[in-house]
């Protein structure tokens, strides 16, 4: 190839460089502009009276107390119900199936034909199954569970990858020196695995706080304080939704939600983050250093 | 000419070299048993990767097993603690013995037979905990709880390969964070803590550097002075310091055999097969 030097610049390299630079600004802009938004709006009505006062004139005036407290729920039951039953999915597909058998295969492709399908279907199935079915009505529980259904593929999947990646090493390691499946399991590849199972649990976590369309029609959309699961609550993304289409005038308290919403995802997250090192310490016996 | 399904026995060349040449080794005391691999074959689903094994492997002195890659000789030593196990579609027929140990059930409690059969890995695979908990898990998992007998054991082994001096005055910080050598040493004190009859050795020197390589081969020296070492290598020099009996892999017709084997003096020396010949050229 020929190369074309100006005052000793090689000049593709040049080029080149400005555009990946290019893109990079790029991609950091786009990811900067909606958090600044959000902030700059946000702050405006962010305060501890807003985050503690029940919503008043549909949302236009108050606070969002309620609306974080089911938020809250929901999560809550979604991963209750899911986490084990992942776990378990997780478990048999890297220790009890042989990883290239079909049960296993059938396994994985169901799951990720599962984690492809769209929140409303979810929503619908969780409408009939949970809501209408099982009686729970429009209540926390019904859309916690409908929740549960929809990130449990996903969970279950990225369990698996962080209980395989863990690694075969360890688990020939430990086999070799007489040690049971079990409590290579329990006290090797879970603690090996746990900050991917941690990055799961916050993917999964995520996925449930931004969901709307699964919640508006099994959680509901009362925005009174729920006095218990079987009650209906809205969440912090259905309030948001709500505030941004169809309360003219909401759309301040809207951006100051969204940032609730921002702050307690960061909240969520950095205390996963927290318990997986602090567990993770406990498990491995190290004191000095981490992994 | 091949060897096929003729039985080998490493014994009468044993016996025969120290008779000639008159070498003091530690060989003297491997009359007190044998493993006893009898027409071993394993096949990975329909695919046979090794064939027809039949070799007896001396007690308390070190074994190598030799040739190119893919001739079975890691199947081979994976099935003596029945790690293979862990391999699905793993199929293995024939025998293993070890004459001095109920075989019977051995054979039904693949527990008890990995606690007398240690096995080194050719990455060191230390778990990622503290270097006291590498240690003490396995103790543990087996029912050992008296915290003195614990921690005597720990600074045995830990002696035994000689770690103790570096390590002792931070048993509580990382195994990950020593180098490749250490961890490799560590791993066989996390092994020797069981105190294993045999240690199965696969390739164990193949990420480390010379001088950490010449660390294990002195341990595999020592340790072999009262457990049966078996040997992966593709080193032959390796296997000329450290072995006293070697065995010949090679792949014929897609699938590994057991081309020769006897005392390492020997098969160094004086290689009768062809195929040993020219690949001692490569020494």
């Amino acid at each position: 190839m020929r190369r074309f030097h100006v005052f000793g610049f090689d000049v593709r390299d040049f080029v080149w460089t400005f555009v990946m630079y290019g893109l990079t600004l790029t991609a950091v802009a786009m990811l900067l502009w909606p958090l600044l938004t959000v902030f700059g709006n946000g702050l405006q009505v962010l305060s501890w009276d807003f985050l503690l006062a029940s919503p008043e004139d549909a949302g236009r005036s108050g606070g969002i107390a309620p609306i974080l407290v089911s938020t809250l729920g929901i999560v809550l039951v979604s991963l209750t119900a899911a986490l084990p039953l992942a776990f378990g999915v997780a478990v048999m597909l890297t220790e009890g199936f042989n990883p290239a058998g079909w049960p296993a295969t059938i396994l994985r492709c169901s799951l990720d034909i599962l984690a492809g399908i769209p929140s409303v279907v979810f929503g619908l199935f969780g409408l009939s199954l949970f809501c209408r079915q099982l009686e729970l009505g429009y209540s926390i529980l019904a859309g916690g569970l409908t929740l549960a259904c929809m990130i449990l593929p996903t969970l279950a999947r990225s369990l698996a990858f962080s209980l395989e990646s863990a690694g075969v090493a360890h688990r020939a390691g430990g086999a070799a020196l007489g040690l049971s499946k079990q409590s290579v399991l329990w006290h090797v590849m879970v603690p090996v695995a746990l900050p991917g199972i941690c990055a799961g649990v916050v993917l999964a976590l995520t996925r449930a706080l931004a969901e709307t369309a699964v919640l508006l029609f099994t959680s509901g959309y009362s925005d009174r304080m729920p006095e218990s699961v079987l009650d209906s609550g809205r969440s912090v993304s259905v309030h948001i939704y709500d505030l941004s289409t169809n309360v003219p005038g909401g759309t301040l308290n809207a951006y100051g939600s969204a940032l609730a919403l921002l702050l307690l995802l960061a909240l969520l997250s950095f205390t996963v983050h927290a318990l997986t090192r602090w567990m993770q310490r406990r498990m491995t016996g190290n004191t000095t250093r981490s992994l | 000419m091949i060897n096929d399904n003729r039985a080998i026995s490493l014994e009468p060349f044993v016996r025969a070299a120290s008779s000639v040449h008159g070498t003091v080794t530690h060989l003297s005391t491997a009359a007190e048993g044998h493993i006893d691999i009898q027409d071993l074959s394993v096949s990975y689903g329909k695919r046979t990767v090794v064939e027809g094994v039949t070799l007896r492997v001396p007690r308390n002195s070190v074994t190598a097993l030799i040739g190119p890659s893919g001739c079975g000789k890691s199947s081979l030593l994976y099935c003596i603690n029945r790690l293979n196990d862990l391999v699905p579609g793993c199929s293995v027929e024939g025998s293993i013995n070890f004459s001095w140990m109920d075989n019977k059930h051995l054979a039904k409690n693949s527990t008890q037979l990995r606690r007398q059969v240690g096995m080194l890995f050719q990455r060191p695979n230390p778990f990622p905990f503290s270097i006291r908990k590498n240690l003490e898990f396995a103790l543990r998992q087996h029912g050992i709880k008296a915290q003195a007998d614990i921690n005597s054991r720990i600074e045995s082994s830990l002696r035994e390969v000689g770690l103790w001096d570096e390590v002792h005055d931070r048993l509580d910080s990382s195994a990950i964070a020593l180098s490749g050598g250490q961890q490799q040493r560590l791993c066989l004190a996390r092994a020797l803590v069981l105190n294993p009859d045999v240690l199965l050795m696969d390739e164990p020197c193949s990420a480390l550097d010379p001088i950490s390589t010449q660390k294990i081969e002195t341990l595999i020296l020592s340790l072999a002075q009262r457990r049966t070492i078996i040997l992966v290598t593709h080193s032959l020099s390796q296997a000329r310091r450290v072995a006293d009996q070697v065995a010949v892999f090679w792949k014929l017709e897609g699938v590994g055999k057991l081309i020769e084997c006897g005392k390492a003096r020997d098969v160094f020396d004086r290689p009768r097969h062809e195929l040993t010949q020219t690949y001692l050229q490569f020494a």
